[in-house]
């Protein structure tokens, strides 16, 4: 972990997730170890007991989700780390955090998959998966950064967007972001906010853990905080206990999306690059948007007017945005590091009204600037 | 300014060092760059590498695709990462532990550098070698600063050994400067 | 001396789900008594079960509650613990939830000595999905997957766990209750990973298959073949296949306790290293 007389650190991704976990007040890690994602569990083993924080291995990715779920629910702020596999035996566990409401993040650092795939090289095929994985329906957010600074921002966003909205939140990143090194300057405690959950103050033997009277978000209170409440994975009404009531259930279930889709303003994030007078629209996110950005400087010096739409925040996905840069471009482009996913959230965004170029790519070797060129070059 | 490097060997022979100091070296110049490892299930006794990119500006594309200096400590693993090289370009090699094509000879700046034997003679300690190595860099492209890898090496060499390191350092770019005057 | 149940349970949740005569009752009550004579406050109390009929239990019950997913109630418990080591986290789970879908769950917490107690009702059946054989289930008996008895060996729970290094394990019987209370409070005040493992009966699944429907009757099975350790021990390997031991069947206070162990970490890192 480097440090020079500038205060830039040369990290590699994994360790910037870790750092800025830490950062954010970060104080309950459990894992299992699966590459590419190792070193987040490394350095959180390694952080954690310093500032009297609780780090675990535990026997399986199931029982890391759970733990993790666990400690929240007692208070905890609480992070797991892994990639693909991993991510698909997490899955059930991860919809009884949305449903239970624990706030908490999930960092994947993709693969190649299916299955196995390709533990040490990159790709971005588990975008669908972080919306759709477990099974049920529910809203997501999942934030993917694509620079080592916005990496160590977002991820504090993401433990703050946790707390705030009561539910889990998905970090994505990938193998090329994960071991990449480059310079990071984290920022002072004093430039960055820490969101809180909001904490129910009433009187204990009163406490309804699912109370939403006062606004769509149900006031939080830790286990062994003078109340004794329940919760369940079953679907539930105000006083955590099950309920087959449809009604409520429908109504509550629209709450959970009301919850993320009503408050957009603070969920999403996009970023734009020499966008203004483009003609060319490319939509890309991840370490695929640099590539996509560094053939869209080349393409700028050639003369062509092309310009990119980069999703940070990519579930819920940014649909109005990409509508409005999308609505007057004569091409879009979207490249992405798997076999087509994020575009058919392009094609739905833009009302399936703009021709659309795909540029795929899986097999471990990420997809090049010149490779991105070459379709701006196609369709200018 | 763009600069692509790339430090391959065979796992253990801790090359992957050199990168961070280039990378650290960049950022005391207010430079950008940016490092990747290889990074394999098989770490000892593979090939392995590690990419370094110093750019003046922010570096958008983070791997290589045109490499401007680039060294090998093994024919394995010159033959496994000796791609994307530009034509005439800086090629160290061991030439002790390295066999060549004959065409790339003419292909590239082919520099021979016993990297491995120096390190043994004058250091003594096999840690060393990724200073040595990055001597040869400092000597042969001029990208950054010798006083800036000085200062990195410095600031980031394990306690202790900042002077053997620096030492080596000198080793590598003196030794470079004696082939390179005899070559020519 | 008379024990009050109600602090400790949610009186607004009964009748509970339970069949007549269902062996968890007496489970529940176990653990009752056990907080009360051990004066564990209800919000210092968690209770975390998985699925199951057995894992409906904590609903009935006024501490802290959760009703997580199938055979994943350890690793959540063991989140809890680890946060807020200084509170008490007891898990509840049936033999399919705690040894089947949940068992390495169930020897990973064990092995790493966290200061849980698991209480398993084992009543050799998966009662609320249907009567399908568990790991428990006795070699030939009969289950809805098993019509022609089941060809499975079933696990013995109390070696299993004294294999997995826990450091307190026993066993009791749904027809003692007052001996089964004794195991369980031990294993609730003893520091460190506790098991209990309760025979227990299921007449409605497990019975009606295997010639008990009635509850009596198969509290009678079980209870005919308790017998003490000591008693089993001088048996003959024949005599042993007809009974089973109960008792206090592993105990190791020496060990040290993992989130004990943690905080140690933690405070000599504070040592070398003030914030």
């Amino acid at each position: 972990m480097s440090e020079n007389g500038h205060g830039v650190k040369f990290w590699p991704g994994n360790i910037v997730v870790a750092e800025a976990a830490v950062a954010a007040g970060c104080n309950f890690f459990a894992g299992y170890p699966i590459t590419p994602s190792s070193e987040i569990a490394h350095q959180m083993s390694l952080l954690l007991p310093r500032g009297g924080g609780h780090f675990v291995q535990m026997e399986d990715e199931l029982g890391a989700m759970g733990a993790v779920i666990g400690a929240s629910l007692a208070g905890a702020k609480a992070l797991t780390a892994t990639s693909g596999p991993g991510m698909s035996l997490k899955l059930e566990n991860l919809g009884f955090g949305y449903m239970v409401e624990a706030p908490c993040v999930v960092v994947n650092v993709m693969r190649g998959g299916p299955s196995t795939g390709l533990p040490t090289h990159p790709s971005q095929s588990d975008l669908m998966q972080a919306r759709w994985g477990t099974h049920g329906d529910h809203p997501t957010i999942a934030l993917a950064p694509a620079f080592h600074q916005e990496i160590f921002l977002e991820t504090i966003r993401a433990f703050n967007l946790a707390e705030q909205f009561r539910m889990p939140v998905i970090l994505l990143i990938d193998e090329v972001l994960g071991h990449l090194s480059e310079g990071v300057v984290p920022p002072e405690r004093d430039a960055y906010e820490i969101v809180e959950r909001a904490h129910d103050s009433g009187e204990p033997d009163k406490f309804l853990p699912y109370d939403v009277t006062a606004g769509d978000i149900p006031p939080f209170r830790p286990y062994f905080d003078g109340a004794t409440w329940h919760t369940t994975g079953l679907n539930h009404d105000e006083t955590g206990f099950p309920t087959t009531d449809a009604k409520h259930i429908q109504q509550d279930m629209y709450r959970h999306y009301r919850k993320v889709l009503g408050n957009r303003d603070v969920i999403d994030k996009v970023e734009y690059y020499m966008a203004d007078d483009a003609e060319i629209g490319i939509v890309s996110f991840g370490s695929t948007a640099r590539a996509a950005m560094a053939a869209v400087k080349q393409a700028r010096e050639q003369g062509v007017k092309v310009g990119l739409l980069r999703p940070v925040t990519v579930w819920p996905f940014p649909k109005d945005q990409v509508y409005e840069f999308g609505r007057d471009k004569k091409y879009l482009i979207v490249p992405e590091f798997n076999l087509g996913q994020m575009v058919y959230e392009v094609e739905r965004a833009v009302h399936f009204d703009r021709p659309i170029k795909r540029v795929n790519k899986v097999g471990g070797v990420p997809i090049y600037p010149s490779e991105i060129l070459a379709a701006i070059e196609e369709v200018a | 300014m763009h600069f692509e490097a790339r430090f391959s060997a065979v796992g253990g022979q801790g090359i992957i060092l050199a990168g961070t100091i280039i990378a650290d070296a960049a950022f005391l110049e207010g430079k950008h760059a940016a490092g990747s490892p290889t990074y394999t299930a098989q770490v000892r006794g593979g090939p392995t590498k590690v990419d370094v990119i110093v750019d003046d500006e922010p570096i958008l594309f983070p791997r290589t695709s045109e490499i401007d200096f680039f060294l090998s400590l093994a024919t394995r693993s010159y033959n496994r990462f000796g791609a994307d090289i530009k034509q005439g370009t800086p090629v160290v090699i061991d030439p002790n532990l390295v066999t060549i094509p004959p065409e790339h000879e003419d292909k590239y700046r082919i520099v021979r550098v016993p990297i491995i034997e120096l390190t043994s003679s004058e250091l003594g300690r096999m840690v060393y070698t990724s200073a040595v190595a990055l001597g040869t860099m400092v000597a042969l492209v001029d990208v950054i600063g010798e006083d800036s890898v000085r200062a990195a090496l410095k600031r980031r060499a394990p306690k202790g050994t900042e002077t053997y390191n620096l030492q080596a350092l000198e080793v590598g770019i003196n030794a470079t400067r004696e082939i390179l005057a005899a070559m020519s | 001396m008379s024990v009050d149940y109600m602090p400790y349970v949610r009186e607004e949740k009964l009748p509970h789900m339970w069949c007549p005569g269902c062996g968890i009752g007496v489970v529940m009550k176990s653990m009752i008594k056990a907080f009360e004579d051990l004066e564990w406050e209800p919000e210092d109390t968690a209770v975390i079960s998985g699925i199951g009929c057995t894992s409906r239990l904590p609903g009935y019950m006024k501490v802290n509650t959760l009703h997580t997913t199938h055979g994943r109630a350890i690793s959540f418990a063991t989140g809890i613990k680890m946060h807020r080591s200084d509170k008490h986290v007891v898990v509840i789970s049936g033999d399919g939830d705690a040894s089947a879908i949940g068992g390495n769950h169930l020897i990973h917490a064990a092995r790493r000595n966290i200061d849980l107690t698991v209480i398993v009702n084992n009543n050799h059946i998966y009662g609320m999905t249907g009567g399908q054989y568990s790991p428990t289930t006795p070699l030939g008996a009969k289950a809805s997957t098993a019509p022609y008895g089941n060809l499975e060996p079933a696990f013995d729970l109390v070696k299993l766990l004294i294999g997995a290094g826990a450091t307190f394990v026993a066993r009791g019987h749904v027809g003692n209750g007052r001996q089964l209370a004794s195991f369980i409070r031990k294993a609730f005040a003893h520091k460190g990973f506790s098991f209990v493992e309760v025979v227990s009966n299921c007449h409605t699944q497990f019975g009606r298959r295997n010639k008990m429907a009635d509850p009596m009757n198969m509290v009678n099975w079980i209870s005919d073949r308790a017998v003490s350790q000591k008693k089993w021990e001088n048996m003959s390997a024949a005599d042993q296949e007809k009974h089973f031991p109960v008792g206090v069947m592993f105990e190791d206070t020496e060990q040290a306790e993992y989130c004990e162990r943690y905080e140690k970490l933690i405070a000599k890192l504070r040592e070398e290293q003030p914030a």
